[in-house]
């Protein structure tokens, strides 16, 4: 019988010893070629045709994409609509931005996962899986783009969120709202080809560009990159975003784990025994102060030695 | 194990059946103030959480995508457990450094910590969407293990254990199983050290747990120290605890209390609060190295700047100078004032971190529905009644019957 080092590991981590060794969420390495897509928002028309081919892919509720009322105020996803299309009045005229899930290349909702309910796939979507999640929202806590969404009134809730057409690339097609795209301002390929797409575009055309992809480095990277030709935080992104990968703020406390399961014992097991011994040294003290006491008083009869 | 001692450990458990359920009618005055409102508050409590339960969380709470962690979290889980700290702290004292004092009161600890464990811990269930589900870190669908809330999960299931191995004798002495009792009490110090580890991480693992939500927590109280500092605080948050408890057992328990405990009640509390301002000065020396190293002086003079000061002057410096003053002087009174203020500390803490803080710019922020209260009120008030069963029958407070010899 072969034991695959992923079950050992397993094993490990079931004894609460080895919770921390290697891997960390989604196995992202350098060489591992993720998918990307590429939102060029200087192209977007704001026309939400992805949000329709997205809401009927998904099996969600259809937006009307014409009703341009929803233009009135900024919206952010939900657990029925996984992308959104917002409008942002600029220095530089009107933009529109897709927001969805971001795919980061070390998902910090996947590593906070207990279960591995959250997954990073190796081609790189981020996918939630219904049999192993219990429900307990700390993928939303850790998520620094706010994207994984509950369905707080039902009774079996789902996190909900863009799951990048997974199973759509699996079958070789794009992913809905790129190929819902009439202008081309999303665009589907590797992360790397993405990239090399993006700065190219920014070196082109650098007087129509802000000379940044958002997604580049954020958190570590995602999937979903975009470029812009304003700052990036006078359309709705959060620019504060660490360019750390999110489990990395994890990590140090992770690593101390083990070291804490061998030492401290050990200290504590070695403090135990010094106690007794002492305790045990100082009950023969008593014991011979206590006979001489005896001794001078009167003579001890002989089996009081044995108490 | 010879025959003999399996028959007799055979026979122990066969006449506990009979003796058990004569044991489950209650005992003493059944109308009283506190029966009547937390009996009420039970039994709302219940509705509530059938209603959770029928219609989803949304439908009882005020948590939104915004705010997936309310008080069931913030309070009940993140705040418990740190008052649970009492325990392992004691247990470390007692058992590891033979610190003999404390032995009269280390049962009722222990018995506190893990009924804390049981409920508070269990509360989580109610929070979780697909209770269901909540097997799977444990059968291995799937280990996460890169995940600190996989570590903690399995501490807490551990922890109890280790919990109910320490408190084991009392059941045994209780139940009358002489023969059970010896190998119990002899598992104890292992127990103890196994929980002493376990209680370490997930009490800084509950810190850990927002490592994650760096960008949403106020500067001031994020820091990459957070696990360090939930361990100490759990120290002292333990300790302080154990000394409201101590105060409180005194009155409402009294007949069960041996006369010689009285005497050295005092002694017990002096030396309680010793350990409770030792902590507190190491945890408040780290929170002030922190606030400089960090350069947060600018936040100081906005609103949060200002709660930050209530919590860190009012509730862990004040406290802690009256701890001070209290074991310089000998006096109870003082000490047990700055019990309350430290418990008030704590709570101010984990909340701010795990729910007022976080997010602390959100437009509309979260605060807890009157049911969330009620069903907190309600966990809360049920693991009162169980640990009052318990000392009322069992030997938590009043000495072993004669028929024991060692001491655990």
């Amino acid at each position: 019988m072969s034991i695959s080092r992923r079950k050992f590991l397993g094993w490990m981590g079931a004894a609460g010893v080895a919770s921390t060794v290697g891997r960390s969420a989604g196995a992202a390495t350098e060489t591992t070629e993720f998918v990307g897509t590429l939102v060029d928002t200087t192209r977007c028309i704001g026309c939400r045709r992805c949000e329709e081919a997205c809401a009927k892919e998904n099996g969600n509720p259809v937006p009307d994409p014409d009703d341009v009322s929803v233009f009135e105020k900024e919206r952010v996803t939900d657990y029925k609509a996984w992308t959104v299309v917002n409008r942002y009045e600029t220095e530089k005229g009107i933009v529109s931005v897709k927001r969805q899930c971001m795919h980061c290349n070390q998902a910090a909702c996947a590593s906070a996962c207990l279960v591995n309910a959250m997954l990073k796939k190796e081609d790189g979507p981020v996918i939630w899986r219904g049999s192993k999640c219990m429900g307990c929202r700390y993928c939303m806590v850790s998520c620094p783009f706010d994207m994984p969404k509950y369905e707080y009134h039902s009774v079996i809730p789902k996190v909900q969120k863009c799951t990048y057409c997974f199973s759509r690339q699996e079958e070789g097609k794009l992913p809905a709202c790129v190929e819902a795209c009439p202008v081309e301002a999303l665009r589907f390929g590797s992360r790397r080809e993405m990239l090399k797409i993006a700065k190219s575009r920014i070196a082109r055309q650098p007087d129509e560009y802000y000379n940044e992809i958002y997604g580049e480095q954020e958190a570590g990277g995602t999937s979903w990159m975009y470029l812009s030709k304003v700052p990036f935080d006078q359309i709705g992104f959060n620019t504060g975003i660490s360019k750390t990968p999110y489990p990395e703020f994890t990590k140090g406390f992770l690593y101390g784990v083990p070291v804490v399961f061998v030492l401290w014992p050990t200290f504590l097991a070695g403090m135990s025994i010094l106690t007794r011994r002492r305790e045990q040294a100082d009950e023969a003290d008593n014991k011979k102060a206590d006979e001489k006491e005896t001794a001078k008083k009167e003579a001890p009869p002989a089996d009081d030695a044995k108490e | 194990m010879s025959n003999g001692t399996v028959k007799a450990l055979n026979q122990e458990i066969k006449n506990f059946i009979p003796f058990f359920l004569e044991e489950l009618k209650p005992k003493g005055k059944i109308i009283t103030p506190f029966n009547v409102i937390s009996g009420i508050t039970i039994f709302i409590g219940i509705i509530l959480i059938i209603y959770r339960f029928a219609f989803g969380l949304g439908a009882a709470t005020n948590l939104s995508d915004d705010f997936p962690w309310g008080i069931w979290i913030g309070f009940d889980v993140v705040t418990g457990v740190a008052f649970a700290g009492g325990a392992y702290v004691l247990t470390c004292a007692v058992y590891v450094f033979g610190a003999k004092k404390y032995h009269p009161i280390i049962r009722a600890t222990v018995l506190n910590g893990f009924l804390a464990y049981v409920f508070y811990a269990g509360a989580l269930l109610l929070d979780l969407g697909r209770p269901w589900n909540v097997v799977n870190p444990i059968i291995g669908n799937e280990f996460g293990y890169s995940s600190v809330l996989f570590l903690v999960a399995w501490h807490f299931l551990l922890y109890m254990m280790a919990q109910f191995v320490e408190f084991s004798p009392a059941v045994a002495e209780w139940a009358g199983w002489r023969k059970l009792r010896k190998v119990l009490g002899s598992l104890t110090i292992g127990a103890v050290i196994f929980g002493i580890t376990l209680s370490t991480l997930h009490q800084s693992g509950l810190g850990a747990l927002f490592m994650m939500a760096k960008d949403k927590i106020h500067p001031l109280w994020y820091t990459e120290f957070i696990p360090i500092l939930f361990f100490v605080s759990s120290v002292f948050a333990g300790l302080s605890l154990v000394i409201i408890e101590g105060a409180i057992s005194h009155r409402v328990f009294r007949d069960q209390i041996p006369e010689d405990h009285h005497a050295t009640e005092e002694d017990i509390t002096i030396g309680l609060a010793k350990g409770a301002a030792g902590a507190m000065f190491a945890y408040f020396f780290l929170k002030l190295l922190v606030f400089i190293h960090e350069h947060h002086w600018t936040y100081l003079g906005t609103p949060m700047g200002y709660w930050f000061l209530v919590e860190m002057i009012g509730f862990v410096a004040i406290p802690l100078a009256i701890f001070v003053e209290g074991v310089r002087t000998r006096a109870i009174t003082p000490i047990r004032v700055a019990a309350v203020l430290t418990t008030i500390g704590i709570i101010l803490n984990r909340l701010n971190i795990s729910v007022i803080a976080y997010k602390w710019d959100a437009p509309f922020h979260y605060y807890p529905s009157w049911m969330e209260i009620v069903i907190t009120m309600t966990v809360i008030f049920v693991e009162i009644w169980v640990f009052r069963w318990v000392v009322l029958r069992m030997p938590v407070l009043r000495k072993s019957p004669d028929w024991v010899e060692d001491s655990h």
